[in-house]
């Protein structure tokens, strides 16, 4: 379980990586933290010709205030969002998501750009930021682009990311105190990937409700009508197997259970908890 | 039993029954062990094996690649080399021999091929890749409870069926049934499982020309029966090999064999005289090493309306696997099952079928705990189903069956010796320490939780005649030990078995203090080396503190002997007189002494000073040892889980964990409950989490800890243990053998409280892991039947 040979390249900027993105051809690969992309090449699933490592890339470590969003820099760990050594744009939640994400030593090295690229329907920060209303900036030689999360994940382990093109960050709208939010996720163990999951925001001031479906082998599911789900659960099952066609009946009661508890949570019924 | 210390005061800092810190941890800790993986040989090379990808297929072909052909093996290439055998002793046996590289037929995914060998790993995995296996799949055996069906392929073409052995046992069951007013009949089933050790197994092999023998350095439970293997297998004199274990990272069973790999890498350090090296790595652990567990039992339960067991009966299927392996054979599993089966409960008729059938999988083995793990789960939730029927509290209904102390030493049903042991007073302790009440007043409160038992014994240190019975080709018979003065009076100890977590550096060093007096720090504790120890069967059956223990005790006493001869001539005392305390020898009668290290350094350097001839009397003895019988120490242990079951997704959350145990004198208590802990972990695993998923092709579903859950220390709940210490009457010091016991009741206990919790519903768990799935059925049967 070694990888295949590869070429190794570190950035020092983002600008660096694209430079080194542009001038390798399309079996270069960008990594971070190499906590789901070090696996796949140690399974040899992947055989890049090379690796360029942005986990160094000074701009990409940064947090910027925006004003009204903070932005991420593609290389933030997720133990320094769980740690608080990265700033917050909620009112705590994103460092309460960092801390369900996998175990502590993924948490040291993984990044929220690199589980963002690597889109597994079930990772934390795909579901849960499309919640809360990110966004993330795409940079490459023609140019920067911003793209809202819920439009930059295509599928499973598939985004929008074109050749040549890195996450270079990730911008997330600020939430104020009478904003509400629950996230719920169906593990059977700690740091094990979700089966299932929901994230419920509630944000009367900025008048955005959302709800999102995760875990589901493809991209997270926006919930149309979010308001219809506070009605109560007996709803649930219904709308999801409308939303989701062909879902089996027994993975669909554990999405049921998330939606539920998740919008337990948001309402204040029970406490914010990552475990079942 | 030879009552040393009862004399002297239970809390001896350093003696039998003190909980001395570990001093191997000192070491392992900070990162200082030496495990195969640290070893480094100059122009080593590493090897990556091809492994079939199928379950059951014919080979047509293995192509090295084009000007490579030197680095990569095959079957044929290994002159000289045998297969592994390991043949029951038992009739209707049926013969098996696993290759060490297939030739012709492969019959398991992960069954090694062709060996690769280059500078790097990565290198060698290059190569593995470029090596062209073209394999004609054959249909597989994959579900044990369908390969005997007439028309199952044959995992071994010259064989009539998938059976390795089949076994039968009647005693007085007709006579025992009549008159039961409660019977039940289930069907269970364990899953197959990893047995995930920290540290995979590894070997580095090197040739030394000095010695004119290979050195093979491996992560093993049993260097010295790995030699005997290898010997075998190569045709060569156990003086041509040395087998080395350096720090083991855990063994729990997955250690005790010899495996191909073994093989192949001392025949090419051999042949090659380069020095090899091969590293399992997890994706080869979990899909070619799923090796343990799957059993299936149709069992029936008899009890009269007073609760009391009259028979049981049961057919137990095993999935051995494809080989029988070295030296534990197809069938030490099934040949478990039906002697143990009984527990710890008085019987009066009890008859059981078992069947060790081949499949397309890997060959079984004993993981810690053995059959029991799986027997503990059939009898304990019969019993509970029994209780339910009749309207017995479940602990009630053990309390009346189980083995009264007064009955000891007990003879069961099965002809097992049971040495002693207060069965009802662990149930009793048990039942109050989880508190039953409380539960009922829960449920009937409405809430979703329950509570179970388990009780069983833990046969351990078993010797020659059980083995001999069971027909297994390697027969242990007394453990030695060498104990050895150094010039500076420090100790040597020098032992057959290997300690790879179970903390024998420090507790044979307690032992030899409890007879010589030497403070534990002086004491260093030789092992895990064929050329510098005894002969010994190694590390399983929980049999080291009592057999090595015992050893250790013999030589060391036996060395006291001599100290005290010379310290009489010293301290002009008899030798009667003579107290060995604190390093030091000194008179019970006054206040002269003389240190060991003196002692030492007049028997090495200034013999002059000693009695005349002492110098012809080494400083060091040589003993065997073994208890009053071989047929085993029984210590046993009463699990109680209070669990709550989520309704709507169908998990399981333990609430609280309670273990009863009773090993016999502890040598060292923490290390027990360490031991205990850890095997209650894995017990947890079986019981909630562990499952190698095969599908009908035989093909290993779970190929990273992604898919192959185990429980992490989150899953742990706190879990309190209370020791009973009932001495064995056969062992030196009263110990009795422990160290898998934590692994057998979880899953019993765990299953027990889930169909306590689910009781009202009539509905009850019946496979193992209990999943969330597997709840949502059972309650899902519960709404049907509402309905």
């Amino acid at each position: 379980m070694k990888a295949a040979a590869f070429a190794y390249t570190a950035v020092a900027s983002s600008a660096e990586a694209i430079g080194a993105l542009g001038s390798s051809g399309p079996l270069a690969k960008v990594a971070a933290g190499c906590q789901s992309l070090g696996p796949m090449l140690n399974l040899r699933l992947v055989r890049p010709e090379r690796l360029i490592d942005v986990s160094r890339a000074v701009d990409m470590r940064r947090t910027t205030d925006e004003g009204d969003a903070l932005v991420y820099g593609g290389a933030v760990t997720h133990a320094e969002i769980e740690d608080g050594l990265a700033p917050d744009a909620t009112p705590g939640w994103m460092a309460s998501i960092a801390r369900g994400i996998a175990y502590r030593a993924v948490r040291n090295r993984g990044t929220i750009g690199g589980s963002l690229a690597h889109a597994d329907p079930a990772a934390d920060w795909v579901v849960t930021l499309t919640a809360l209303g990110a966004e993330v900036l795409l940079c490459s030689p023609a140019g920067a682009r911003r793209l809202p999360l819920s439009q930059f994940v295509t599928g499973a382990l598939a985004t929008a990311l074109r050749e040549g093109e890195i996450v270079a960050a990730v911008r997330v709208p600020k939430r104020g105190p009478a904003a509400r939010w629950g996230y719920w996720k169906f593990v059977r163990k700690r740091g094990e990937f979700a089966k299932a999951s929901a994230a419920v925001l509630i944000d009367t001031e900025r008048q955005e409700t959302r709800i999102v479906i995760g875990a589901i082998e493809r991209a997270p599911l926006v919930v149309p009508d979010a308001q219809a789900m506070f009605a109560g659960p007996q709803t649930h099952r219904a709308v999801l197997e409308s939303l989701l066609p062909g879902r089996p009946q027994g993975s669909l009661v554990f999405h049921a259970a998330a939606l539920r508890r998740a919008i337990a949570i948001a309402q204040g019924e029970t406490a914010q908890a990552a475990m079942p | 039993m030879i009552p040393a210390r009862a004399e002297k005061d239970r809390s001896a800092r350093e003696g039998v029954g003190a909980s001395v810190p570990r001093r191997e941890d000192a070491r392992l800790l900070a990162g200082e062990g030496r495990f195969v993986a640290d070893i480094k040989l100059p122009g080593m090379l590493d090897i990556a094996f091809v492994r079939s990808p199928v379950a059951h297929g014919r080979i047509r072909s293995v192509i090295k690649p084009g000007g490579l052909e030197a680095s990569v093996f095959i079957g044929a290439d290994l002159e000289g080399v045998t297969g592994i055998k390991a043949y029951s002793g038992l009739p209707g046996f049926r013969r098996s021999i696993q290759p060490v590289l297939a030739e012709g037929k492969v019959r398991h995914v992960g069954e090694p091929v062709a060996a690769c060998l280059a500078s790097t790993r990565a290198k060698a995995e290059d190569l593995a890749e470029a090596v062209l296996l073209d394999v004609e799949t054959l249909p597989a055996v994959s579900e044990m409870t369908r390969a005997r069906d007439a028309n199952a392929p044959l995992v071994h073409e010259h064989w009539t069926e998938n059976v390795f052995l089949e076994t039968a046992v009647d005693i007085g069951f007709e006579a025992a049934i009549a008159g039961a007013a409660a019977i039940v009949k289930r069907t269970f089933r364990t899953s197959r499982q990893c047995m995930a050790p920290i540290e995979g197994r590894g070997v580095v092999a090197y040739y030394d020309l000095q010695a004119e023998q290979v050195v093979l350095y491996s992560s093993t439970q049993m260097p010295h029966v790995v030699r005997t293997g290898l010997a075998d297998c190569l045709g060569i004199d156990h003086g041509r090999i040395r087998v080395i274990a350096p720090d083991v990272g855990g063994g729990f069973g997955y250690k005790g064999v010899l495996s191909s790999e073994e093989v192949f890498a001392t025949w090419a350090a051999l042949t090659l005289r380069r020095p090899v090296r091969w590293i399992e790595d997890r994706r080869e652990h979990l899909t070619g090493g799923a090796n343990c567990r799957e059993h299936h039992y149709e069992i029936t339960g008899y009890a009269a309306q007073d609760g009391s067991l009259l028979a049981v009966d049961c057919e137990a299927i095993v999935d051995s696997g494809a080989y029988s392996i070295y030296p534990f054979s197809a069938c030490l599993e099934a040949a478990q099952v039906a002697s143990i089966l009984p527990g710890p409960y008085r019987l009066g008729g009890y008859r059981c079928r078992t069947w060790s059938v081949a499949t397309n999988k890997p060959p079984i083995l004993p993981y810690r705990g053995v059959a029991r793990a799986g027997v503990c789960f059939a009898m304990e939730l019969v019993i509970d189903a029994l209780a339910r029927e009749l309207g017995i509290e479940p602990h009630a209904m053990r309390l009346a069956n189980v083995v009264p102390p007064e009955a000891m030493p007990f003879t069961n049903i099965t002809s097992k010796y049971f040495d002693s042991g207060d069965y009802p007073e662990a149930l009793r302790r048990a039942a109050a320490a989880i508190d039953v009440g409380a539960v009922r007043r829960r449920q009937c409160a409405g809430e979703r939780v329950g509570v179970g038992f388990a009780i069983f014994c833990e046969q351990g240190a078993h010797g020659t005649s059980v083995y001999a019975g069971w027909g297994i080709p390697m027969v242990p018979g007394a453990e030695q030990a060498t104990a050895r003065l150094t010039p500076d009076g420090s100790l040597e100890l020098r032992v057959g078995v290997q300690s790879h977590g179970q903390g024998l550096e420090t507790t044979l060093a307690q032992i030899a203090h409890e007879e010589l007096g030497v403070p534990v720090a002086q004491v260093k504790l030789v092992h895990g080396d064929t050329a510098l120890t005894p002969y010994s069967t190694g590390t399983w059956g929980s049999r080291c503190a009592v057999m090595a223990g015992g050893a250790v005790s013999a030589a060391t006493a036996r060395l006291a002997e001599r100290v005290r001869a010379i310290a009489s001539h010293l301290l002009q005392a008899p030798p009667s007189d003579i107290l060995l305390e604190n390093g030091a020898a000194r008179s019970r009668f006054g206040a002269a002494e003389v240190t060991l290290r003196e002692i030492s350094r007049l028997w090495f350097t200034a013999p002059q000073n000693l009695p005349p001839g002492a110098e012809m009397t080494p400083l060091e003895a040589t003993e065997g040892y073994k208890p009053l019988r071989d047929t085993g120490t029984f210590s046993y242990a009463c699990h109680a889980a209070l669990v709550s079951v989520d309704e709507e997704i169908g998990t399981v959350r333990l609430l609280d964990y309670v273990i009863v145990e009773d090993g016999g004198v502890l040598i060292n208590p923490m290390v027990v409950d360490g031991q205990v802990l850890g095997g209650a972990a894995q017990g947890i695993g079986t019981a909630l989490y562990e499952k190698m998923p095969f599908d009908e092709a035989g093909q290993p579903m779970a190929a990273t800890f992604a898919d192959y859950l185990l429980p992490g220390a989150g899953e742990i709940p706190p879990i309190r243990i209370l020791h009973m210490e009932t001495p064995s009457p056969l062992t030196r010091f009263g110990q009795k053998g422990i160290g898998e016991s934590g692994a057998i009741g979880p899953p019993a206990a765990i299953a027990n409280a889930v169909n306590d919790a689910l009781a009202g519903l009539g509905v009850a768990v019946s496979e193992l892991p209990i999943t969330p799935e597997h709840v949502l059925a059972a309650l899902a049967r519960a709404n049907g039947a509402a309905e």
